[in-house]
């Protein structure tokens, strides 16, 4: 297939219905509005089922419910819409149920604005809602990747039986990049614990967060870490940019590692050896990957760089358990760091030493 | 040479669509293009404008900060957008909707009256395609043919009848400034 033109929510929602998702559940909000209207519009034709429900938490436990079923389904908001799916998130973590949630996160705290932003980093990587458990979460930095990656997401939920989150941000939903869909067969794995049903001879399934007993519980959240442990052995992603000689190493993701780019570019004509290590995962986080380059003599220092007030620091400073300085810079707010400025920030860190 | 422009009227004057056009045509050209809008509560009767990259590089940020060339199809837009022109680069003028003269002298100013070029075709609503050719014109970004090709992907079959229209008006434009 050739190279077609899209915007970010469109190749979203394009990869979902090819990696054979056939149920959405959302409720509007900017700046990902064109995902649902990409599926309200295809999802029939292809047999798949749209809803647009009533609420966020509604729309959160229809998607409960059919993946329940053993359906491949998602859902998708932004940041005020995606805090109403907590609750539903952790029901789903909790009763061990694949599914995709997609965050096109925009400035906050609060109602916030509608401009693109990093600030859900925490929400969606150290919990979100309640309870001990984790969500797989992926953060694309082009249109190309956020097809990929849809792709993979259905895989990874169903691999482990867990929900998994692409967090882009509204600039990467909003823009348009050449994308191409390998169209390759797809294989949905069987489902042998769904419940469709108590067909005869079958054992009788059940689809359940709760745990009264406490020896049960505690149980039931081992399991699910012995699990998370697999997840961040298998399922690390990570790109590293011209980090061989860097004297200072950039950390970033999604629209943030495209500024850094054009921003190593230019301090390499100054002289000045810039790194980046561009996390594809943000959970599970590439911790090894970020101790061995602290480990290199010729890196100096990091410099973190998000769309938030700083939230990743604090991985990469656990990572490299600070044994090197890191420094951090970000706008926030729906504000969108300049190359310029980030530039004068590199040649600051430079100086100091 | 890399293109990074900004194509900017008010909403309903078709920036968007320039701006999916000349994006479209670069990919068309194996290059590596990126198209940003501007996406805001204000679009209605405000200004809507778009990012254009166009390079054989890689295009890191879609943003446009400091710009190859500016494409103001009215007054607010020239105001906005005048200051970001790189020294030395392009900005293209709708003089049908704008009566004044830029400021900057260390930039190639050019004005196209776009919309009265338009109406002499018959169709007011060309004017972007009309600037988009002078645009052409002056900076060879892509060819005629590959934006004509990606109007057929646009348009469709059931629309095809405007392809001459389109073209013509791209041919206007391309006249109307000094390459």
């Amino acid at each position: 297939m050739a190279k077609v033109l899209m915007k970010g929510n469109e190749a979203i929602a394009e990869a979902a219905i090819q990696a054979g998702c056939r149920y959405f559940f959302g409720y509007p909000i900017t700046p990902q509005n064109e995902i649902p209207a990409y599926m309200a519009k295809m999802l029939p034709k292809v047999g798949g089922s749209f809803i647009q429900a009533e609420s966020e938490v509604s729309a959160i436990n229809m998607v409960y419910g059919a993946a329940g079923a053993g359906g491949r389904v998602m859902t998708s908001s932004s940041s005020p819409g995606i805090s109403l799916k907590q609750e539903g998130i952790s029901y789903i973590a909790g009763a061990e149920l694949p599914c995709l949630i997609v965050n096109i996160v925009r400035g906050g705290p609060g109602l916030g604005g509608i401009q693109p932003a990093q600030s859900d980093y925490f929400q969606a990587v150290k919990g979100g809602g309640h309870g001990d458990y984790r969500v797989v979460v992926l953060a694309p930095a082009g249109i190309q990747e956020m097809a990929d990656l849809v792709i993979d997401a259905f895989d990874i939920a169903d691999r482990y039986r867990n929900p998994v989150m692409i967090m882009g941000d509204g600039m990467l939903g909003q823009m348009m990049e050449p994308v191409e869909f390998a169209k390759k067969e797809v294989t949905i794995s069987e489902k042998p614990w769904a419940t469709i049903g108590n067909k005869e001879g079958k054992p009788r399934n059940i689809i359940n967060s709760l745990f009264l007993d406490t020896q049960d519980m505690e149980n039931h959240v081992l399991k699910l870490f012995e699990k998370y442990k697999e997840i961040e052995k298998n399922e690390v992603r990570v790109e590293c940019y011209n980090c061989e000689d860097a004297e200072i190493i950039i950390a970033a993701y999604g629209t943030t590692a495209r500024i850094a780019k054009n921003v190593i570019q230019k301090a390499g004509a100054q002289g000045i050896k810039v790194g980046l290590i561009r996390p594809i995962t943000l959970w599970p986080f590439p911790t090894d990957v970020f101790k061995k380059w602290a480990e290199a003599d010729h890196v100096k220092s990091f410099l973190t760089v998000e769309m938030s007030m700083g939230q990743m620091i604090e991985d990469v400073r656990l990572s490299i358990k600070d044994t090197k300085p890191v420094h951090f810079y970000g706008r926030t707010g729906g504000m969108v760091p300049l190359p310029g400025d980030l530039l004068k920030e590199i040649i600051k860190i430079r100086g100091e030493k | 040479m890399a293109q990074e422009l900004i194509i900017s009227g008010f909403g309903g004057q078709g920036v968007m669509s320039m701006g999916q056009l000349l994006t479209y045509a670069g990919m068309l050209e194996g290059k590596n293009v990126s198209w940003l809008p501007s996406y805001g509560p204000e679009m209605r009767g405000g200004t809507a404008y778009c990012s254009v990259i166009i390079t054989e590089e890689m295009v890191g940020s879609p943003i446009v900060n400091e710009a190859t060339a500016v494409i103001a199809m009215n007054l607010p837009s020239m105001e906005r957008f005048e200051r970001t022109v790189n020294p030395g680069g392009l900005l293209i003028v709708n003089s049908s909707l704008v009566n004044k003269k830029a400021d900057r002298t260390d930039i190639d100013v050019c004005y196209v009256p776009a919309n009265e070029i338009a109406d002499e075709l018959g169709n007011t609503r060309v004017a972007n395609m009309v600037i988009l050719g002078a645009f052409l014109q002056k900076t060879r970004a892509v060819s005629e043919d590959s934006i004509i090709e990606s109007l057929k992907g646009v348009l469709g079959s059931s629309k095809e009848h405007l392809i001459p229209l389109n073209r013509e008006a791209l041919k206007r434009g391309t006249q109307s400034v000094n390459p």
